[in-house]
């Protein structure tokens, strides 16, 4: 087998997920050398025709042409791997898909007539099969050259589904829940980050997207209990992930604060 | 082939620049007829989603609109709601926040320096072609050093190079401690070499004859080169606080383009960027930023586009030189946040992003809901200039060929480091002689 070649796409987005394959400044040289980078738009002008062995797309389909693009694509990839909550949940631009998109081209533009834009903003998975999903919003560098590694030599990528709360036990974080009644999003995100935002004395604000199995009444009570409002919650949860089935759920309980079981209640020590 | 009185230049996928766009350059009698930069990202309509968020959550969403100059957002949006909810943060929050800028500019510099626009200088498609020549192989890893150290800094004061978490409205959710923040600075002191040695290498290449007469913009903070605050100022004498921007700036629809374009009132197109801050802002620059210019060959001003990799060359070395004077009298700032009670007002907010003037407006509610915003990024400002060096660059070389000339084309929008994703993203370049 010849070297394999490598393919970026992009979609709507904000370029930060292939810009994470250029901020591998230690391993951006050596991935180069073991993969042919046939087809990167942001980094060369060179475009190499496919087939391609590995496809890394980043962005959500929101036009009709992006929508016929990415099945070009998908012919063309034999692996196809998405990168980033827009590409796998439809990112912070799905805040369409609760809204009038008539009405959010007026806002923006004065001639609404020359835009055109589909109503929702889809992950790529709505559109064609996708062999891997990479979550994040942005992308983690560490997950992402385990992505590139485990394909290189054929196995399967070891990018753990649990949740957020498992890294600030790793990490030796202290509880933001616990400790200080922050709303924290936690428990129910997908792992990945490295448990920043508690790192940070901030709760998760869940920007890698749903663990495998969300617990969606517990932590919607959480929420409650730390002060949220109904608002704040389905807020919480419609961001950066907002097209995620599990978000969307959880966006969606109406659940208030379990009766004497808020974290405050939590005798300290 | 290449003196046909008419002619069209079509470059499909316009490379090396952040997002999807197009180019159109038609020639008709040997005159060049209509140039189009064509944006056809797909919109994401910001402005419309923030309405209804709480206004503490515009850093984070905004952050989104761009990986490339997420802090950009990040402090555009922080002052704006500061401002409209009657809040000064303290000096040390604002100087935290400037280190933080610091390492942003350094990164996409860098960035734009080594993997986007200094490939066309050396003939290269990218830098990763230039890397596999023997003598590239140690310049794009030094560019990539200097973008590593640009990222250290995100990492450390926002917790993350794209779309930090750390920033909150009215500080910082954890401020690093001394010992962190000192821990940066051995590595930002290689970087400064590095950073001198980008000028001096970048100097020597060959820059087109060119120049152009547009009006030039950017903030100004006297006594230090504006980043992260300051007034409006232009070339052309004017000066204006970041809440009368919409009464001078107005930004227009054109059926080509997803990004609004921005123009003067009463003037007409003008400049946003590194070449206007060096411009009005050069004798603001540190002593040895200032040295680097004058040993470039850089003048008072530069009116030449392709100069201006040289210009963010020298940005670079001022920033990297500013942060090490941060971190040298660093104290954490206590307390890192000042909470923002919400209340019914209109903020506004401009800095200096790595590609120029980034304006942020919201309009907020008594209850802290946002009822509107407005986002002015600086792609979209340059556009009507970028059409306007392109018409008068391919005016002057219609006796290139094809190739060339849609070559030249190329770095000459790259010149302005476009971001695409900012403005709304995929530059096709067609020139079409009929």
């Amino acid at each position: 087998m010849g070297v394999p070649t490598l393919a970026v796409w992009k979609f709507a987005s904000c370029d930060g997920c292939q810009l994470t394959l250029l901020d591998c400044e230690d391993e951006l040289l050596a991935i180069a050398s073991q993969v042919k980078i046939a087809h990167f738009v942001e980094a060369s002008s060179a475009i190499q025709p496919g087939p391609y062995d590995v496809s890394l797309v980043e962005g959500s389909i929101t036009t009709a042409a992006d929508a016929e693009r990415i099945r070009r694509v998908r012919e063309m990839s034999r692996t196809l791997v998405t990168i980033g909550a827009c590409a796998t949940a439809g990112g912070v631009q799905a805040l369409r898909n609760f809204a009038d998109v008539r009405e959010f081209t007026s806002v923006v533009y004065a001639r609404p007539d020359y835009i055109s834009a589909l109503g929702t903003s889809t992950p790529i998975a709505a559109h064609v099969d996708v062999d891997f999903e990479l979550h994040g919003c942005p992308i983690d560098r560490r997950q992402l050259l385990e992505v590139i590694t485990a394909l290189l030599v054929g196995r399967k990528p070891n990018v753990p589904a649990h949740s957020v709360c498992f890294e600030c036990k790793q990490r030796g974080n202290v509880c933001v829940v616990i400790a200080h009644g922050t709303p924290c999003l936690g428990p129910v995100t997908h792992a990945g980050c490295g448990a920043l935002c508690p790192a940070h004395h901030r709760g998760c604000y869940g920007c890698f997207g749903p663990m495998e199995t969300p617990n969606a009444g517990a932590q919607v009570g959480l929420l409650r209990a730390a002060g949220m409002d109904e608002a704040d919650v389905r807020r919480a949860f419609r961001t950066f992930n907002t097209g995620a089935p599990a978000f969307i759920d959880l966006s969606q309980v109406t659940t208030g604060p379990p009766p004497g079981l808020g974290p405050r209640d939590i005798p300290e020590g | 082939m290449s003196h046909k009185t008419d002619r069209t230049l079509v470059v499909r996928a316009l490379a090396r620049v952040e997002g999807e766009g197009a180019m159109h350059v038609k020639v008709r009698g040997g005159a060049v007829q209509d140039v189009r930069l064509e944006i056809y990202e797909p919109p994401r309509f910001f402005e419309a989603l923030l309405r209804g968020r709480r206004h503490t959550e515009p850093p984070d969403i905004t952050a989104r609109i761009c990986g490339i100059c997420p802090v950009a957002y990040q402090m555009s949006a922080c002052l704006a709601i500061e401002a409209a909810c009657g809040i000064e943060v303290s000096d040390a929050v604002t100087d935290l926040r400037r280190l933080l800028y610091c390492g942003e500019w350094i990164e996409s510099h860098a960035l734009h320096i080594y993997l986007l626009h200094a490939p066309d200088f050396l003939g290269y498609a990218s830098a990763l072609d230039l890397a596999r020549n023997g003598r590239g192989t140690g310049l794009v890893e030094r560019g990539l050093k200097l973008k590593k150290a640009g990222n250290a800094i995100m990492e450390l004061v926002g917790g993350r190079a794209i779309h930090p978490v750390n920033v909150r409205v009215g500080g910082f959710y954890r401020a690093p401690s001394k010992t962190e923040v000192a821990s940066l600075a051995e590595n930002l002191r290689v970087a400064l070499d590095l950073a001198l040695d980008t000028v001096t290498w970048a100097a020597g290449f060959e820059f087109p004859d060119f120049h152009h007469d547009h009006e030039m913009l950017a903030l100004v903070t006297p006594g230090q080169y504006a980043i992260d605050r300051g007034t409006v100022a232009s070339t052309g004498g004017l000066s204006f606080g970041p809440a009368e921007f919409e009464d001078y700036v107005i930004e227009e629809q054109v059926p080509h383009s997803t990004a609004l374009h921005a123009r003067l009132a009463g003037r007409g197109r003008y400049l946003t960027g590194p070449t206007a801050r060096y411009t009005l802002s050069r004798q603001w620059l540190s002593p040895l930023a200032r040295q680097a210019a004058d040993a470039a060959g850089l003048g008072a001003d530069c009116r030449n586009p392709f100069r201006s990799i040289l210009v963010r060359a020298v940005e670079v070395v001022y920033a990297v030189d500013e942060a090490l004077r941060l971190i040298d009298r660093y104290e954490p700032p206590a307390p890192c946040y000042l909470e923002v009670p919400p209340r019914a007002a209109v903020g506004h907010g401009a800095t200096e992003a790595p590609r120029g003037v980034l304006f942020h407006r919201y309009a907020i509610d008594a209850a802290g809901l946002i009822t509107s915003a407005r986002i002015v990024p600086p792609t979209s400002q340059n556009q009507a200039s970028i059409e306007d060096d392109l018409r008068r660059f391919v005016g002057d070389r219609l006796d290139l060929d094809d190739q060339q000339l849609t070559r030249q084309c190329e770095q000459a929008i790259r010149n302005y480091d476009p971001c695409i994703s900012c403005s709304t993203h995929f530059l096709d370049l067609t020139v079409d002689r009929g």
